[in-house]
């Protein structure tokens, strides 16, 4: 039992911070938001550069066959920068997705990404609005007889306006006969059950980057701004709303890090359980809380400017926002929970959903 | 990162677990607070977790421990919580004080201490409040004054908690006269039962007492129950403070196995329940979860040699609203007889949900008040100005 980072892990992912420091920090983000695509081809390419769209593909397809430990500190990274490129569903959903098919165009595809990067976009049905699809070459789409792989202009992309203005949104159809059937009808739900599983623990991480930075945010404001002759975080009322949201969030933390050794490495995925199912919600609805609170938080620390255009506060909120209603959103998450509760074992020894079944002691009783 | 007992971690489960099944009272204990009959029913069960080396897991062997690391600590908790087994009477003593002495104390004073608060001849109250020193500690007036071999304690110590029954207490004191604040304290160990000591219980809100008044008029105490240098009384407290915030004061696995008896009210009174009582169940047994993997990855990091420091306000402020989010919520689930006790005939599946809604309302209040806390997380952890 060690719940501990590896330092290539924690490596890894300093790697990842530094380089988004230097390509998405807020002039750069800024740049982006008044053009039609806000994806950054340049930035793709230096975030790819660094391996990281294979770090959870198979090794013998040319990935790094890591697990989700290895790429959860990057995900929290990428939402800590509000990073407009869907890089962590890409690496983190669609590829693996790829990579669970068998078929010939997947496993090429998965190639093809993996060597050129190409942007592949995933059409599905807990993520109905397409983040990016204005910078996707490829589109894998749920249809009535299984997953079909889809070239660009094989779609027809309809951009749904949203709130984030570093994220075009999209729906995305196609005639049922186009393009390449990559799973059948039969494996489709499992497929899409495991991404669905990935996006959120990753997902979730996002969102602890995310409530970080804006803790962050609204720290070095309160340090700066002075009001009464002093800084307005020398106040209590200041401290102890940013204190709050800090709480929020290192009790997120860790059930995203419990979440992520949910996938582990190599291909395929473990049997579902009902434990697994509830960490990874319990995940997704933690870390969702605590970026709202930070993000609400860092505005209302930030006063006035706060609620301006000119500060980042609104680019955080608006992608928890986003972020907290994909992957089933909150009501599904807490169904999800009430089913395990109400049904599996309980008590301090059910706390690693892995271990549950190899306790040789018997499970404590239920009244239920 | 492996999320996986080893062997040696299971069996040592089982161990527990077998332990616990044949030696937990089948009846729970009368309340420690509640009288001499309970304090001493709960002194029994201290000796007896020590004769079958459980009363501290993580200490030497020499004062009755096994030298466990954390996570056989955290695995013992768990079994401990799970059997019901009694609330420990000498908290202060075990979880605070032993600590502190392992890593402060002399040679003498760790054989003379350590084995009797173990085996709970010596059961320890904390006094370091005072009517003017509450969440200002560092305004102690209490004051020891030197008189050759011996100190002469006299001062008013407030919010003791067991010091109506306890044998013996670990006082902050000015040993310095000239000194004020921080400066010139030191943390000095006193019997209860000293010529000078006069105890005044305090009834708690729920009637019981639980702490007390303590005066004391030149209580002389050999210069050997110092802990620490002479004036470094407020550093080693603090970092007493830090263990009984951190981790020892709370393991998780209370908190898991009051979300579980949250659940089992909750499908008991399941047809009466609404949606929004689901959600909070369901939110009660989250943050249970949420704070037992959070004391994983401290019990990690702190056997790959890290420390905690500021980070045990975190915690401090988490379990303890949690703790009453959890009660609220049970009372919220019970209705109109929530303010019924256990002995009304009407009372039905009552348990004891009230005591514990009372007692977690002392939560954001004891070990330093939450608002204390805040300021903490948001000087030392994030760098904000001090006020």
């Amino acid at each position: 039992m060690n719940f501990a980072f590896s330092e290539e892990q924690t490596m890894m992912a300093d790697v990842v911070r530094d380089l988004l420091a230097r390509e998405c920090g807020s002039a750069a983000l800024r740049s982006r938001m008044t053009t039609a695509c806000s994806f950054d081809r340049d930035r793709w390419r230096k975030l790819l550069e660094l391996g990281l769209a294979g770090v959870l593909a198979p090794e013998d397809a040319g990935g790094l066959g890591l697990g989700g430990t290895d790429f959860v500190q990057i995900a929290e990274a990428c939402g800590h920068a509000c990073l407009p490129e869907p890089l962590v569903d890409y690496a983190g959903v669609v590829l693996p997705l790829l990579a669970e098919c068998e078929s010939d165009a997947a496993r090429e595809m998965l190639a093809q990404g993996l060597e050129t990067g190409a942007p592949i976009a995933l059409a599905h049905p807990q993520t109905p609005w397409i983040v990016a699809a204005n910078a996707a070459s490829a589109f894998v789409l749920p249809g009535p007889d299984g997953l079909r792989l889809l070239a660009g202009e094989e779609v027809r992309r309809v951009q749904q306006p949203g709130i984030d203005p570093l994220r075009q949104l999209f729906t995305v159809s196609a005639e049922e006969a186009a393009g390449a059937q990559i799973a059948a009808h039969e494996a489709m739900p499992a497929l899409l059950a495991r991404a669905a599983e990935r996006g959120a623990v990753f997902t979730a991480a996002e969102l602890v980057g995310i409530a970080q930075a804006c803790v962050d945010l609204a720290v070095a404001y309160a340090g700066e701004r002075q009001q009464f002759g002093r800084a307005i975080g020398a106040n209590q009322a200041i401290k102890h709303h940013l204190a709050s949201a800090q709480v929020k969030i290192e009790f997120a933390r860790p059930v995203v890090h419990a979440a992520a050794a949910c996938i582990p490495a190599g291909p395929g995925f473990p049997p579902q359980s009902l434990e697994t199912r509830a960490r990874i919600s319990h995940a997704m609805l933690a870390a969702g809380e605590a970026a709202t609170l930070a993000a609400r938080t860092a505005l209302q620390v930030h006063g006035a400017m706060g609620y301006s255009w000119e500060v980042d506060v609104h680019l955080y909120l608006k992608r928890a926002l986003s972020l907290t209603h994909r992957w089933g959103g909150p009501e599904h998450h807490r169904q999800r929970i009430a089913e395990r509760i109400l049904t599996a074992p309980l008590g301090p020894d059910r706390l690693f959903p892995q271990v549950a079944e190899e306790i040789e002691t018997t499970p404590m009783k239920r009244t239920a | 990162m492996d999320l996986h007992y080893t062997d040696e971690q299971k069996a040592f489960r089982a161990e527990v677990r077998d332990w616990m099944s044949a030696n937990v009272p089948a009846d729970p204990l009368p309340s420690f607070d509640g009288g001499r009959a309970g304090f001493e029913a709960h002194r029994d069960w201290e000796a007896r977790l020590n004769q079958g080396r459980w009363g501290m897991v993580t200490w030497p062997e020499a004062y009755g421990g096994r030298e466990l690391d954390l996570i056989r600590w955290l695995i013992f908790e768990e079994e401990y919580y799970a059997a019901g087994a009694p609330l420990r009477v000498n908290q202060n003593g075990i979880f605070l004080l032993g600590p502190t002495l392992m890593e402060y104390g002399t040679q003498e004073q760790k054989a003379r201490f350590l084995p009797p608060m173990a085996t709970g001849e010596e059961i320890w109250a904390q006094a370091w409040s005072e009517p003017q020193a509450g969440s200002d500690l560092a305004a102690v007036r209490a004051k020891a004054v030197r008189d050759g071999d011996s100190y002469l304690l006299s001062g008013h110590k407030i919010w003791s908690s067991r010091a109506v029954m306890a044998d013996w207490a670990f006082g902050l004191f000015r040993t310095d006269p000239a000194s004020e604040r921080h400066k010139g304290l030191s943390l000095i160990l006193f019997p209860l039962d000293a010529e000078g000591v006069r105890r005044q219980a305090i009834a708690q809100i729920n009637g019981e007492t639980g702490f007390a008044e303590l005066f004391l008029d030149e209580v002389r105490v050999p210069v050997g129950n110092r802990v620490g240098a002479d004036g470094e009384g407020w550093r080693i407290c603090m970092a007493t403070a830090g263990f009984e915030r951190g981790l020892m004061l709370r393991s998780p696995a209370r908190f898991q196995m009051t979300a579980r008896r949250l659940v089992e009210l909750y499908e008991a009174n399941r047809e009466t329940c609404t949606a929004a009582q689901r959600d909070a169940v369901a939110e009660a047994w989250m943050a249970a979860e949420a704070y037992a993997l959070s004391i994983y990855a401290t019990a990690s990091r702190l056997i790959a040699g890290g420390s905690i420091g500021a980070e045990a306000s975190l915690n401090k402020i988490f379990w303890s609203e949690m703790d009453i989010q959890m009660h609220e919520t049970a009372l919220a689930i019970l209705g109109a007889r929530a303010e019924l006790l256990p002995t009304a005939s009407a009372a039905g599946d009552v348990g004891r949900w009230l005591d514990g809604y009372l007692f977690s309302l002392a939560g954001p209040i004891y070990a330093g008040t939450n608002e204390i806390q805040r300021n903490i997380i948001a000087e030392r952890l994030l760098g904000l100005p001090r006020g």
